[in-house]
């Protein structure tokens, strides 16, 4: 997974501000398909955006560790226990990826964490549903890290090196996640009558927030244009929607599976698809901080620093040596 | 196979695949809660090994001893049918406690393999030099933070001589023998548990002591698990473990 998607909490831009020469020498390398390495030249309002976009990819999978995590103890048999270990842990090294790729944009991943835990900082919505059953792991390994992958490749063409060399890593890995969600979905899907019920009520609850991960239409967001343009952002959040669906949605069907949107039907001229426009009050109140589990999230993440906090500060300590590795 | 070489060398792979399952497990429990990124990753490495481990171990009673599938002997299991030690089955605690039980656990692993890969049982031997491969990465990430900590702050330097301190007589209790060990000894199949704990001792010792620790009082060992007998820890442990599975053991999970 796990980031990506549509977060929110654009900062406003301050437009014009920049050298105009530079700007334009600039724009000109973008266009021409150069990577902007982290000594180069950038607009305030680049950097901005792009410590705000790796920051908020690398809290998501922090705390999509999260939901997760909890199932590692209670996953049936070897292959998935093993499987779901490394999954997560996987996703854990993501965000150490990215805090570095951020953290070359001059925030330290100190800072990141703690306005991660002040709630300054966000991450993708998508966490903060709850993971009631194991069909909820399955179905977020396949699904959720689906849609993550949409948004993560089309990422991964942008135009700032570390992060587009961290999404590379990361896409790469995805993939496997996605085969390991998929597997656990199938295996649900064509087991016993218990299994096939649990996986589809875990459908059922995980499809709005689905349908909401790439955050609004693009007739409702804000200043993507020159975002666009910049290669920060690469698809609009519709394009990424209709991808997402084209890809999953029949093969949800395959599987003998339904959704909960009587409306989502191809159509077979455009190729484009139509669905029941999710409830975007409920995503905006969830981004605001009052989703099922946003308080929960940020209460564990907390706790889990307040503990650590004794481990960082012994190794801060500023005449440390350098430990020789033991032969 | 003789029964009086059997029955204890089957019982020995058993107590070593349990406290591997239930070590990883534990050891997984720090997936996403570390005290930094880092150190998540580590144990949930750690962890994936133990556990990979244990399943080679239940693979092996499977296929040479007639048990039942690695799945179904792990995860349906009840506490009194479960040899792991009380070392294992501790919840995790704070890191400092989780660190002191990782070195103390994989250091006594690491010199466990190297004896069992001179074993006289050749599939043991064979997996005993597998494993150990992958345990001296275990006991070299111990030993640096077992160390770095007590080069830290007074404040880290406390906890983890009491982190030891703490740990140190469940860890002395890993080495309990199974019921005729002695076979499996003039079998060469192992050097037996005592032995064992007494090269243990002298590493951890030494170790200890060049980091500046203190060693901690020689108390009793707690022991008990290698016959079924557990603390208020494992049981929880176990029906977590196999909240899922249970729901249908004879489903395809």
């Amino acid at each position: 997974m796990y980031g990506g998607g549509y977060i929110g909490g654009e900062e406003t831009l301050q437009a014009n501000q920049d050298d105009p020469i530079a700007l334009a020498e600039f724009e000109a390398r973008i266009a021409a398909g150069d990577k902007i390495e982290p000594k180069d030249w950038m607009p305030a309002d680049y950097r901005k955006q792009l410590v705000r976009m790796i920051e908020q990819h690398a809290h998501s999978e922090v705390i999509g560790a999260l939901p997760e995590g909890t199932w590692i103890t209670r996953a049936p048999g070897f292959r998935r226990k093993l499987a779901l270990m490394a999954k997560v842990q996987d996703e854990m090294g993501h965000a150490q990826l990215l805090y570095s790729a951020a953290e070359t944009l001059g925030k330290s991943r100190e800072a990141m964490i703690n306005d991660l835990i002040n709630g300054k900082s966000k991450y993708s919505n998508v966490f903060n549903y709850p993971a009631f059953t194991w069909a909820d792991v399955a179905v977020i390994g396949w699904l959720v890290d689906g849609a993550a992958i949409v948004n993560q490749v089309a990422n991964s063409k942008g135009s700032y090196g570390p992060y587009v060399r961290a999404l590379e890593r990361i896409c790469y890995e995805e993939s496997f996640h996605l085969k390991q969600g998929h597997d656990n979905v199938v295996f649900l899907a064509t087991g016993t009558e218990m299994q096939r019920t649990m996986l589809q009520e875990a459908l059922n609850r995980w499809w709005q927030p689905l349908m909401h991960f790439f955050g609004p239409s693009d007739t409702m967001s804000v200043h993507t244009e020159k975002l666009m343009r910049w290669k920060v952002k690469m698809a609009s959040n519709d394009d990424m929607r209709q991808q997402f669906i084209s890809m999953y949605v029949p093969k949800i069907w395959e599987l003998g599976l339904t959704l909960p949107d009587n409306e989502l039907k191809r159509n077979p001229l455009t190729g484009k698809w139509a669905f029941a426009d999710p409830d975007w009050n409920l995503f905006f109140e969830v981004i605001k901080g009052n989703g099922p589990l946003n308080k929960e999230r940020l209460a564990v993440r907390r706790t889990a620093e307040e503990r650590g906090r004794w481990v960082r500060e012994a190794l801060l300590k500023a005449d440390m040596k350098y430990t020789v590795p033991f032969a | 196979m003789q029964d009086n070489i059997k029955q204890p060398l089957q019982q020995f792979i058993l107590q070593l695949a349990d406290n591997l399952l239930v070590m990883g497990h534990r050891n997984s429990e720090w997936t996403g809660l570390g005290p930094i990124i880092e150190e998540d990753i580590a144990f949930a490495s750690i962890a994936q090994d133990q556990v990979g481990q244990a399943w080679n171990l239940y693979q092996l009673l499977e296929s040479e001893f007639g048990f039942a599938h690695p799945d179904q002997v792990a995860f349906t299991r009840n506490e009194k049918e479960f040899y792991s030690s009380h070392l294992v089955e501790q919840p995790t605690g704070e890191y400092d406690f989780s660190l002191a039980r990782h070195y103390l656990y994989d250091l006594a692993q690491l010199i466990r393999y190297e004896m069992l890969s001179r074993s006289s049982y050749e599939p043991l031997a064979k997996l005993a030099k597998k494993f150990h491969g992958e345990v001296k990465y275990h006991v070299f990430h111990a030993q640096t933070w077992m160390k770095q900590l007590m080069d830290g702050n007074e404040v880290s330097k406390a906890r983890m001589q009491s982190a030891v301190n703490d740990v140190f007589p469940f860890a002395m209790g890993v080495f309990e023998s199974v019921d005729g060990e002695e076979a499996l000894i003039a079998e060469g199949i192992f050097e037996g548990e005592s032995a064992l704990k007494d090269a243990w001792m002298q590493q951890v010792g030494a170790q200890l002591l060049e980091w500046g620790y203190s060693l901690p009082q020689l108390a009793q060992p707690v022991l008990g698990g290698g016959k079924g007998y557990h603390s208020e820890y494992l049981q929880p442990l176990l029906d977590e473990m196999g909240e899922v599975f249970r729901l249908d053991p004879s489903a395809e999970w």
